[in-house]
């Protein structure tokens, strides 16, 4: 394996695992919002205890990507921010807004008002965030950096959902059996359903308006890698309705990965399709030397810290 | 607006913001460490309270924090892309391994925040370790980075491209050291003077009296390591000055708006600084001064600004002001330190004149952070990276920062007063026993 390539391979790994664990807290953020019934309170504060020790560390995953971008791929990184500089200030926005709401949230809980006012915003800034990280991605993939074509916006769409699902199907676990974990399980199915209609969007509209990436996703690499997802879907779907929520939150968890492998199959080996391919855009051997060697060490300690965190709050919940 | 402008508003902004948070987060986690090391030694409730207590101010704060540091990464590559494209490349190891420590630091306060139920005391004390180590050395290599930008090193440029980068070279580049120390310790600085403004602040309202305890055992804990920390930052803040004449001559010119380039040079305090002619006026002039702060002897020969090139010369008065700004709240922090010191020690009735100072003095603290990383930046102007890239040169081509500028100097108006609100409830209710009603809820 090249220098570069095994550079990508840890922005991919890294992509994988912030949408994963990150898209399930934007997730939570979008049920958050959605909270309703008779439980509704009962809904948010599993959300709340779900998301509340896990999300800083989830949103490092972010951080390091732009560090791995511009110490790795610095022009495609350059390229990138200038030309999504508008939604990916959106996304921005709607980060800080969603740490900075959940925590102040927390605090405020003795006062109502206060409370009310940051958990709306934590709700809508969970669908601004990986909206317009989405909608960044299909202008990527796409080509053209057309942030505002209806294809971007697809994608946008379709990253809220397939994070709605994944954190319905990650919240079931976290809660006492009962209604309140039907009430996640009901929304697991709803959301599973919504990844399906919102995803034949993109799917749809970019055989028309990208016909390269519509081409590169019928290849046999990516092809495979979607059809992968949906199968992953449709088990997970299974595992949900039959009660098995531990299995299918691996399944939610392979799913989206397979996505992305679908994305990634499709483009590859560009960063960006027609303007940066993976070897243009890669910083000299020196550094890319020393960002692995680094990557090797720093995982070194992170690996066993994450498994610490995940092992003290997100085993079954009988065990805690 | 002036698209540069803009964009060093939105950057300025930003990080204004964010270093006080940064600051916050290396020094909150030591002053917890200890008060929840105290609680485990001698057992008693004031100090576990004590560490509740600035536990949720660490979680507060440590999450915006995060928030806007994360804008920070970003903004690097929405404002000054064509920096970020010569300079990614070369400088780019110290990110990366910040990444990593900053993980560690949002593993340990998750564990931390929410462990006190799950954990046994002792291994609940444990996961502080990490996020005050892990907290220190991100800031650290942060500062390698900015220290790089003050002189770069590790790299040539032939025919306009980057080539033979060294990332450790670059890494370690010769101010690196002096400015980590002096980053670092500026954050216990502030947090030390900080928390400890708050307990005096409870105690002068005498809003502390039910919890006299815990606030008079947090004023003692944060004043010991301010106490301790800023006398080792003047230490440390004159070898950079030193450094600053021998490396950096531009910036330091501008520190004291030395016009001329002289034997015998003068330090002067305070005065009105002319920005065209850089003459100074109503200002204290301690002939020979400055050169013997540069090599101990007045005699020495200094840099003055007539020897910079003018479109090379930082804005004097800002860095200027900004310097004396540093200085002259650092010496006032340093004395209500020892004033504090002196009562603690001889074990005499704090008086209320006391506690006013020590209120006083974590704002004040805050104003000598802003005023030094000023000094630093404005110093560096008008370049990016000195000698190799102008601030001009690096900006992006993007359109609309104005109105970015505005939205975000909006976010963080609301994101400071929430800050404040919330702290000031926190710091509240722990003075009034309602401590369970602030916790996170934990299932």
């Amino acid at each position: 394996m090249t220098l570069p390539l095994a550079a990508a391979a840890i922005a991919l790994i890294v992509i994988a695992l912030y949408a994963v664990f990150g898209g399930a807290d934007f997730g939570g953020g979008v049920w958050d919002l959605l909270a309703s019934g008779p439980r509704r309170e009962a809904q948010r504060d599993t959300i709340s205890n779900a998301i509340g020790p896990v999300w800083e560390s989830n949103h490092v995953w972010l951080i390091f990507l732009i560090v791995v971008m511009f110490t790795c791929f610095p022009p495609a990184f350059a390229d990138l921010m200038t030309y999504l500089n508008a939604p990916l200030t959106l996304a921005l926005i709607g980060i800080v807004l969603r740490g900075a709401a959940f925590v102040f949230r927390n605090y405020a809980s003795d006062s109502p008002a206060m409370a009310r006012n940051w958990t709306i915003t934590f709700g809508i800034a969970s669908i601004l965030a990986p909206f317009f990280l989405g909608d960044a991605a299909g202008a990527v993939a796409a080509g053209d950096y057309a942030w505002l074509s209806p294809f971007a916006f697809s994608v946008g769409l379709f990253a809220v959902a397939l994070f709605a699902q994944v954190a319905a199907v990650f919240l079931l676990q976290e809660t006492p059996r009962g209604r309140l974990r039907d009430d996640f399980r009901r929304r697991a199915i709803r959301g599973t359903v919504a990844v399906w209609v919102v995803g034949l969007l993109p799917a749809t509209l970019a055989r028309s308006v990208a016909p390269q990436f519509f081409a590169a996703l019928t290849s046999l690499a990516a092809a495979t890698a979607i059809a992968i997802a949906v199968l992953l879907g449709i088990a997970a779907m299974v595992l949900v309705a039959r009660g098995n929520d531990q299995l299918a939150r691996v399944a939610v968890g392979a799913e989206v990965v397979a996505v992305l492998g679908g994305w990634f199959g499709a483009q590859a080996p560009a960063i960006v399709p027609g303007r940066w391919t993976i070897d243009a855009a890669a910083a000299s051997p020196p550094m890319l030397q020393a960002f692995l060697i680094a990557t090797l060490c720093g995982a070194v300690v992170l690996i066993p810290s994450l498994v610490l965190l995940f092992a003290v709050f997100k085993g079954p919940i009988s065990s805690r | 607006m002036d698209h540069v402008i803009a964009a060093r508003a939105q950057m300025g902004t930003s990080l204004a913001f964010h270093i006080v948070f940064a600051a916050m987060g290396v020094g909150l986690p030591l002053l917890v460490l200890i008060a929840e090391g105290m609680w485990l030694r001698t057992k008693r409730r004031a100090y576990y309270d004590l560490a509740r207590t600035w536990s949720k101010g660490m979680a507060i704060l440590f999450a915006v924090g995060a928030v806007s540091g994360t804008v920070l990464s970003f903004e690097l590559g929405l404002l000054w892309p064509t920096f970020m494209k010569y300079a990614g490349g070369i400088i780019g190891l110290p990110f990366s391994l910040e990444g990593f420590a900053f993980f560690i630091e949002a593993i340990f306060i998750g564990l931390y925040l929410y462990g006190w139920e799950r954990l046994s005391p002792r291994a609940h004390w444990l996961t502080a370790w990490p996020i005050a180590i892990s907290g220190a050395i991100s800031a650290g290599f942060v500062t390698t980075a900015n220290a790089w930008m003050n002189m770069p090193t590790g790299f040539r440029i032939v025919d306009g491209k980057v080539v033979d980068v060294q990332p450790l070279v670059a890494m370690f580049s010769p101010p690196w050291l002096v400015e980590v120390v002096h980053t670092t310790v500026a954050a216990y600085v502030v947090t030390g003077f900080g928390a400890a403004a708050v307990c005096a602040f409870a105690l002068l309202r005498r809003s502390a009296d039910e919890r006299r305890d815990q606030v008079l055992a947090g004023l003692r804990i944060a004043m010991a390591v301010a106490l301790v920390a800023i006398p080792l930052q003047m230490v440390v803040g004159d070898v950079i000055a030193r450094f600053d004449a021998e490396h950096e001559p531009a910036k330091f010119a501008s520190l004291e708006a030395l016009r001329t380039t002289q034997r015998y040079a003068p330090i002067t305090i305070g005065g009105i600084v002319d920005p065209q002619t850089y003459e100074e006026r109503f200002g204290i002039v301690v002939p020979g001064a400055l050169s013997v702060l540069v090599a101990f002897d007045p005699r020495a020969q200094v840099t003055g600004l007539d020897r910079i090139a003018p479109a090379d010369r930082p804005p004097v008065p800002i860095v200027h002001y900004s310097f004396d700004t540093m200085v002259g709240t650092a010496s006032l922090l340093l004395a209500v330190a020892l004033a504090w010191a002196l009562f603690a020690l001889r074990r005499w009735t704090m008086p209320r004149w006391l506690y006013a100072a020590i209120a006083v003095s974590g704002p004040l603290s805050v104003v000598t952070l802003e005023a030094g990383w000023f000094v630093t930046e404005f110093g560096r102007q008008p370049w990016v990276a000195r000698g190799l890239l102008r601030t001009s040169d690096a900006v992006t081509i993007a359109p609309g920062l104005d109105v970015q500028f505005y939205a975000f100097s909006f976010l963080y108006v609301i994101l400071a007063l929430t800050c404040w609100w919330l702290l000031a409830r926190v710091g509240g209710k722990a003075h009034g026993g309602e401590r369970s009603s602030l916790a996170p809820s934990t299932s």
